[in-house]
């Protein structure tokens, strides 16, 4: 049975992958497992100029280690993330593919000089994980300005929507639009 | 009637990086674009031919052909085409050329996700509102156009009943009438009052096309469909799509045509010339002919089959001289236009000057009065048009047009010209006619003519 395998990528620090299983589960009903043992390596992507990870080429680490994983694979990382031709993102998928990519780093209060507020930042990485994983399900970004499928790529953006998607985006994954 | 589905935001990346070209590429079709992407300027202008795309990303600087002059070139190509410069940071120098050339903005590499979704979101919102601002600039004048049938008599109120009554439906019309009757403005006035109305109506005037060249004007053509054929262009079915196909002089389409013509009408699909691809066009038909399209059927030049496709609903509109008392309206009408557009104090026409042209016989319709009142405009003195201003070929023509009219009305007629074209000089007048003053004399008395 296919299935969401999450993957942590590089140092997770205080981060509990655990707390995504349930949500997901909700969203894709699916069943969602978190890898457990070490963390998938990140510094063959690291850029040296710009300090950041590239995020097109964790996608392929993942691949070429989980490519085989029956259902979808999202890694997870702490990392700042960026692909060539953008100062940075919060994630990357395959559209219609296997694996996808977020990175919490931008989705942390203390980043923009803000106290922590470890309640907000988890829903921030469930939506993002959510959003990512929509588009390995074909989704593309949607307009409805609550739906989880609409674009950000501001953290306050990522407030604004919801965990869920819209109707329209269900059925299209579902397959039943 | 059916609205054409909505397209998706195209959007052209031209970037000698592969790794710029591959993530714009897949960042913008999550978005939800329709994507496509050049590595250079060659093959950027090959694929300007399977646009037009809403957004051109080109990248400034490139081996061989420049952004700069890429741009221009593109330009050519597609006047309108939006044109969004990447830089690095060191040539902005360059992207403010490219702005002061016409392009839309630039952005330097590495480019701020929030700010390229606003910027490509922004030049999309922008260009449909060009789009949509020279769409309705068109349909303006021709709402304008439409109010212009002017007449009382119960021929031209029967024209009107029948053009808004077919107006609400699908049907295609055929518009009958001589050459000056405003067959094109009644098909503009049933668009003008059809659901299609917020689409365009597209003319084609299939006798002023030669048959060679009518093929490419009605399904358009493919880069290298001919020699000339430079790039891929839209068709007037094509243009049509949502709105309503005028198709004028449809009695001079030649054979070969005219079996295209029929396909493409039933089936509502065709390809441009010199493509493979069947396109499809939601149109309504009007078409408008002078010839006697019965007897061209009859002696096998035009088809029977295009003509019963055509001739579904059919409107005559009557000569203006079977339509007299319109004449004073229409005469009116063009007298205040002509006013308005050449800036005279000029608003009436003497009762006389009225007379000749109620008289007249008018072979060339109602675009002959129009003619005949802008030329008498230019040459009246306020208030108001007398005979003398309307053309001397047209006071010896009426002579010969009146309606069974008596020797003294033809009489008093030509007296009253001639001594308009003379300016009332008795002398010269009765040289002229070859009779003596005190004849004249006595017929302008008969006839009660006054010096204006």
């Amino acid at each position: 049975m296919p299935s969401i395998l999450v993957v942590p990528v590089g140092a997770m620090g205080d981060l509990d992958l655990t707390a995504l299983s349930e949500p997901l589960n909700e969203v894709f009903r699916l069943p969602v497992s978190i890898h457990i043992g070490s963390p998938l390596d990140p510094q063959a992507a690291f850029d040296t100029f710009r300090n950041q990870y590239n995020s097109t080429l964790i996608l392929t680490r993942l691949l070429d280690r989980y490519g085989q994983h029956d259902g979808k694979v999202l890694g997870v990382t702490m990392n700042d993330l960026f692909v060539p031709v953008l100062t940075y993102v919060f994630g990357e998928a395959q559209l219609s593919g296997t694996a996808a990519v977020v990175s919490a780093h931008r989705l942390m209060e203390e980043f923009y000089g803000l106290t922590p507020d470890p309640a907000m930042e988890h829903d921030r990485l469930l939506k993002e994980s959510v959003h990512e994983l929509g588009h390995t399900f074909g989704l593309v970004h949607c307009h409805e300005p609550e739906c989880v499928m609409r674009s950000s790529n501001a953290v306050e953006d990522i407030d604004l929507k919801d965990v869920g998607m819209c109707d329209r985006c269900r059925s299209l994954m579902e397959g039943t639009a | 009637m059916n609205a054409p589905a909505p397209k998706l935001p195209s959007l052209l990346v031209v970037d000698d990086e592969q790794i710029v070209r591959d993530s714009l590429t897949k960042w913008f079709r999550q978005d939800g674009y329709r994507v496509d992407c050049a590595e250079d300027a060659a093959q950027a202008l090959k694929k300007m031919t399977e646009g037009p795309w809403d957004v051109i990303l080109l990248d400034i600087k490139m081996p061989g052909m420049s952004g700069l002059e890429l741009q221009k070139r593109v330009h050519e190509i597609d006047r309108n085409a939006t044109v969004i410069m990447i830089t690095a940071f060191a040539s902005v120098e360059s992207a403010v050329q490219a702005l002061k050339e016409g392009a839309f903005d630039y952005v330097t590499k590495p480019i701020d996700p929030d700010h390229l979704s606003h910027l490509v979101s922004n030049a999309l919102k922008q260009k449909k509102l060009m789009d949509e601002n020279v769409q309705l600039r068109e349909q303006i004048s021709d709402l304008f156009k439409a109010n212009e049938i002017v007449g009382e008599s119960p021929q031209i109120l029967k024209v009107i009943e029948l053009a808004k009554t077919v107006a609400q439906t699908d049907t295609t019309v055929m518009i009958r009438g001589e050459s000056g009757t405003g067959k094109e403005l009644v098909a503009r006035a049933i668009h003008a009052n059809s659901a299609r109305r917020y689409f365009p109506i597209v003319p084609v005037h299939c006798g002023a096309v030669a048959e060679s060249l009518l093929e490419s004007e009605l399904f358009g053509h493919e880069k290298g469909a001919f020699t000339g054929a430079q790039h891929r262009r839209k068709g007037r079915f094509e243009m049509a799509d949502g709105g309503t196909l005028f198709l004028d002089e449809v009695g001079t389409i030649g054979q070969k045509m005219q079996v295209e013509l029929l396909r493409a009408l039933e089936s509502k699909q065709f390809s441009r010339v010199g493509g493979n691809e069947l396109i499809g066009s939601d149109f309504r038909v009007i078409c408008a002919t002078n010839r006697d399209i019965e007897a061209a059927v009859k002696d096998g030049s035009f088809r029977e089959d295009l003509y019963y496709r055509l001739n579904v609903f059919s409107i005559f509109i009557p000569p203006l001289r079977e339509r007299r008392p319109d004449i004073p309206l229409l005469a009116q009408f063009f007298t205040n236009k002509y006013a308005t557009v050449m800036n005279k104090a000029i608003r009436e026409i003497s009762p006389t000057a009225m007379d000749l042209l109620v008289q007249y016989d008018w072979p060339g319709n109602v675009r002959e009065l129009e003619n005949i009142i802008e030329r008498a405009m230019v040459l009246a003195k306020a208030p108001a048009i007398q005979p003398g201003d309307l053309p001397f070929q047209f006071g010896s023509k009426k002579a010969s047009a009146l309606r069974g009219d008596t020797l003294d009305a033809v009489e008093r007629v030509h007296i009253e010209n001639m001594l308009h074209r003379t300016n009332w000089n008795i002398s010269r007048s009765a040289e002229i006619l070859d009779i003596d003053r005190v004849t004249l004399y006595n017929k302008i008395a008969k006839y009660g003519l006054k010096k204006p």
